[in-house]
């Protein structure tokens, strides 16, 4: 499976658009504009965008906060990251809920809640029902090493590999559960080895190597859609922020943070495409001036819209008769934002 | 054309016919396939819809509640079983934070029941399998609720819980299941959720319930009757969420006295607000104090002595009507 060089500009694209729209954002919360808090993924870009990069249209996927790469792979624009960021009533969330908690059925993405081991079981029943109904689709989900003490995780684990779905599980292993480092999360040595331990594939991989982790996940749903059931993939990687912008992570030691510095995702494909002889200075200036570009005009155009209504909160807790489920597969007709 | 049936058999053939007329529906539970489930509602599914509708878990209740949310989300219909209401506790989770509020943040419909046994059995099922969880579930915006009481609004609740695009618990009460039986229509039967249900039509006081105590306040209706006549209106909600305020209003704007009987413990158990509806929205008509006979505020214990002096039943209920109507 080797990538093509559009593949691989794909790849150093989406990180990079990732980080210019997380740079921006943090700008934004700075000034006050963001409704609620802002979690970013900097440091772990190269995990949304290797695995969903390995996703088919019709796949559907449970990201979580830190993973801006798998929005923008299943076609999020920046604007509604950006209107969403602001709570915005034309938003995903339509201000009801904030940051990357964005649902999309259209576009396979189920929208996460901060419980993220949560997101785990919710992908077993996606798989589930794609294989009653033998659709060659696959679900993959994200989640942290901290979600694997919860017993959700276990019991969702378990029973894809009990009931043999097609779900690819990946864990971004980024050394820290809020203030909590991972040996006082897990004894073992790793999250990969757990895979056996349910009688399911599994595999470790560099969480920093882009290309690494796009060949495991693509491993892994071929896999899955063949019939082959669920893997359990651990990217190994580290949060280079604090848990949220207001947490200055003092708490993590500053080698530690300098050893994984040298070891960022961008920079090292970056590295790699120089010396495939595929990237220069003045395509690194021209990408950077072309994010900066449409980040603020996704900035501009979200500001732009309109805010939610106080009596908007009463719309919605219920569906109502008529409203289909859809899936990536529709023609459209579903419903998405949470507007009225 | 109706046929009389069990309670038991009335969810059985709600199910059945949904799955014949749906493929999108399906069964997902523990031990509910080859064991047909620990109360057999579903014996025999196995056999005619197949392993892949009838579904059995490893005792995972979180991750049955999270999956069928997301088989819900690609276009499923799916019924999950928790042998127990009690363990409904061990995936309230998904339920509370997960499912129930998927259509506000984003707006996608989650068509999905979790039915559960619920209640006491009158037999020493003892504190975990005696519980009536429904306030829990109450609180949690997104989330019907329904509490069937006699077999044709079994199926015809169950039916309509089926094809309602939100995520809807459906709590059978275990003690009816074969105790009671009745008339129930064969075919389609379709009770709409909201609706409650004049049980026993009367003009002396109002009895509010739903579930098993529905029914035992039919019988101390029928015991007011016979030897005090007295004729008492009994309500039974049917669903708790969402409830027939106005179906409650207007009889206690008939009769002038109201006694919210419910088998949950009585502290925040849903009829206190039942009670606190009454008192904000009919005090000008009511005769007497709002009444109120709930399960005691300890476990459901298991010894038949404890267990009596837990719930309310007819007698109790009879008793404080007497009161209520002496006011």
């Amino acid at each position: 499976m080797s990538l093509s060089n559009d593949d691989r500009y794909a790849l150093y694209h989406y990180m990079r658009l990732s980080r210019a729209i997380e740079d921006g954002a943090w700008a934004l919360a700075g000034q006050g504009r963001m409704v609620g808090r802002l979690y970013t993924g900097h440091g772990q870009e190269a995990i949304p965008v290797g695995c969903a990069t390995a996703l088919a249209a019709d796949d559907v996927m449970a990201p979580m906060y830190r993973d801006m790469g798998a929005h923008l792979v299943r076609g999020m624009e920046p604007w509604e990251i950006f209107a969403q960021y602001m709570g915005k009533r034309g938003s995903s969330n339509a201000g009801k809920d904030s940051g990357l908690h964005m649902g999309d059925m259209k576009r396979g993405i189920i929208g996460m809640i901060s419980v993220l081991p949560d997101s785990l079981p919710v992908a077993v029943g996606v798989a589930l029902a794609f294989r009653l109904r033998d659709e060659a689709r696959v679900a993959m989900t994200f989640f942290g090493e901290g979600s694997t003490s919860t017993g959700a995780w276990h019991e969702a684990v378990n029973m894809a590999a009990v009931l043999d779905v097609p779900l690819v599980m990946i864990c971004e292993n980024n050394g820290w559960a809020l203030s909590t480092p991972a040996e006082r999360e897990f004894r073992g040595a790793t999250i990969a080895e757990r895979a056996s331990a349910y009688g399911i594939a599994g595999a470790r991989v560099d969480g920093n190597d882009v290309e690494a982790v796009h060949r495991t996940a693509r491993e892994a749903v071929e896999r899955a859609r063949s019939g082959g059931g669920p893997t359990l993939i651990e990217c190994v990687t580290m949060r280079m922020r604090g848990h949220s912008i207001i947490d200055p992570a003092e708490y993590v030691p500053p080698e530690q943070l300098a050893a994984w510095a040298v070891r960022d995702p961008i920079d090292r494909l970056r590295e790699r495409l120089v010396a495939d002889g595929l990237w220069d200075d003045g395509r690194e200036a021209a990408m950077l001036a072309e994010h900066k570009g449409i980040v603020d005009a996704a900035i501009d155009r979200a500001a732009a819209m309109e805010d939610p209504h106080p009596q908007d909160v009463y719309e919605g807790v219920f569906a109502s008769d008529g409203q289909t489920t859809d899936t990536a597969t529709s023609d459209g007709s579903t419903t998405t934002g949470a507007g009225a | 054309m109706s046929h009389v049936i069990s309670y038991l058999e009335a969810i059985r053939e709600a199910m059945r016919q949904a799955m014949r007329d749906d493929e999108r529906v399906f069964l997902i539970g523990e031990d509910i396939a080859t064991y047909g489930g620990v109360y057999k509602v579903t014996d025999g599914f196995l056999d005619e819809f197949g392993p892949r509708r009838v579904i059995d878990t490893p005792i995972a209740e979180n991750a049955i509640i999270g999956a069928a949310t997301g088989a819900a989300l690609v276009g499923m219909r799916p019924i999950a079983e928790i042998q127990f209401a009690d363990f409904i506790a061990s995936g309230f989770d998904p339920l509370v934070n997960m499912t129930s509020t998927i259509h506000y943040r984003w707006g996608q419909p989650v068509p999905l029941v979790v039915r559960a046994p619920a209640g006491a059995t009158w037999a020493s099922a003892g504190p975990f399998h005696s519980q009536s969880p429904e306030a829990w579930f109450a609180q949690v915006p997104g989330l019907k609720v329904v509490m069937p009481a006699t077999p044709a609004d079994a199926k015809g609740l169950l039916t309509a819980a089926i094809r309602d695009p939100n995520p809807v618990i459906f709590l059978e009460q275990k003690y009816l299941y074969r105790r009671l039986k009745g008339e129930v229509p064969e075919g389609e039967h379709v009770v709409p959720l909201g609706v409650a249900r004049i049980a026993r039509a009367g003009t002396d006081a109002t009895v509010i319930a739903y579930g098993t105590m529905a029914h035992k306040a039919e019988l101390a209706a029928q015991l007011l009757a016979d030897e005090d006549d007295i004729a008492i209106e009994v309500v039974d909600l049917r669903t708790i969420v969402p409830w027939d305020r106005a179906a409650v209003l207007a009889s206690v704007a008939k009769t002038g006295r109201a006694l919210v009987v419910y088998e949950a413990h009585r502290t925040a158990g849903f009829g206190a607000e039942i009670c606190a509806t009454i008192a904000e929205e009919a005090f000008a008509q009511l005769d007497a104090p709002v009444g109120r006979l709930a399960g005691l505020d300890t476990p459901v214990p298991a010894h038949p002595a404890m267990e009596a002096e837990y719930l309310p039943d007819e007698h109790k209920i009879a008793a404080a009507l007497r009161e209520l109507v002496a006011f």
